[in-house]
């Protein structure tokens, strides 16, 4: 719990922003509340809020958010072989409360303390959730009651552009992330003059293939440059 | 968008969110995922949200659509400042700061 103290400087004030903007599109408190609860996972909500204000259709909504999430699977996979005994029920909360702050946490102590019995994996995974999941819904309801109050000379409605390039930025280690997003980016903007929502829908899966693509490439280049000259 | 509408997305969503995290943990287990599919999964948070955003900073609703130069510049900062500290709240904070401080520049 203490070690997931650090994460709240993040995700503390990006969950009152989601709150500002959420009550700004003028969502009442019921729904933001609802929002965070069933879905817990801030990168998905602000995408759906977006989409929300663009008038895009449901599906549309809700497949886009769904796609942002994707990445927890992969959370999910790579805590089975540490978290994976556990009763079905433990499991089906763990599951709840996979975010990337208690994924990124808990992997880490699991790897360094392999001794860790069953239990002490469960309890450390549970604590780093008992803060950092009440205070992200809690977070976002102060958001949504300051919403209110904020003028427009703000200029608020840049703050989920600026929230999201500050999200991504640190994502882009790799030459194949890079070239992702830039994929992205591009295709986003070639295909904007469709309804809107659907142009994400082309760039998306354009960028992602470019990603793993170039990943590809690397991995069969790297032999080659890392060859002795004989 | 109705109530009801807003309603729908949000349990799709929270619903759709949970399978996904208890996917491998609750029903596949130990079974391996496809390389390929760990590979597209990897990308999925750079694909999509470059791909939310570009217009909007490049279009902003808030000039009707005329690239603005305080926005454009704000977004640069952000990128800039998130690549080089690899964290995302000084991101926020220096994109925020910039964002203000041209405005009231240009006005």
């Amino acid at each position: 719990m203490i070690q997931s103290m650090p994460f709240l400087l993040v995700v503390l004030p990006f969950a009152v922003l989601f709150g500002v903007v959420a009550s700004n599109a003028g969502l009442d408190l019921a729904k933001i509340a609802g929002f965070s609860l069933l879905v817990l996972a801030g990168a998905s909500q602000f995408t759906a809020l977006q989409l929300i204000g663009d008038h895009a259709s449901m599906v549309l909504i809700i497949v886009s958010a769904l796609a942002v999430n994707l990445r927890l699977a992969m959370y999910s996979a790579a805590l089975v072989p540490w978290l994976g005994a556990t009763s079905p029920r433990q499991r089906a909360l763990v599951a709840y409360l996979l975010i990337d702050q208690t994924y990124a946490l808990s992997l880490r102590e699991f790897e360094e303390n392999p001794q860790l019995s069953l239990r002490q994996r469960l309890a450390y995974f549970c604590g780093t959730a008992a803060l950092l999941c009440p205070l992200w819904v809690l977070a976002t309801l102060v958001g949504a009651t300051a919403g209110n109050a904020i003028p427009d000379s703000w200029a608020l409605d840049f703050a989920v552009p600026i929230t999201f390039l500050a999200m991504i930025a640190p994502m882009l280690r790799t030459p194949a992330h890079i070239a992702a997003a830039l994929v992205s980016v591009l295709a986003s903007l070639a295909f904007a003059f469709l309804p809107s929502g659907l142009g994400l829908l082309v760039a998306a899966p354009l960028a992602m293939a470019t990603g793993a693509g170039v990943e590809i490439l690397t991995e069969r280049l790297r032999p080659q440059v890392e060859a002795p000259n004989v | 968008m109705s109530d009801l509408q807003i309603w729908t997305v949000i349990i799709a969503l929270g619903l759709g969110t949970y399978l996904i995290r208890w996917s491998f943990l609750g029903a596949i287990g130990h079974r391996p995922i496809p390389l390929w599919v760990e590979r597209l999964l990897r990308y999925t948070a750079v694909g999509v949200l470059p791909a939310m955003i570009a217009p909007l900073v490049v279009w902003p609703a808030a000039t009707a659509g005329a690239p603005d130069p305080a926005r454009l510049t704000a977004a640069a900062v952000t990128l800039v400042v998130g690549v080089l500290s690899r964290n995302t709240l000084a991101a926020i904070v220096t994109g925020g700061a910039t964002l203000f401080a041209m405005l009231a520049w240009i006005g």
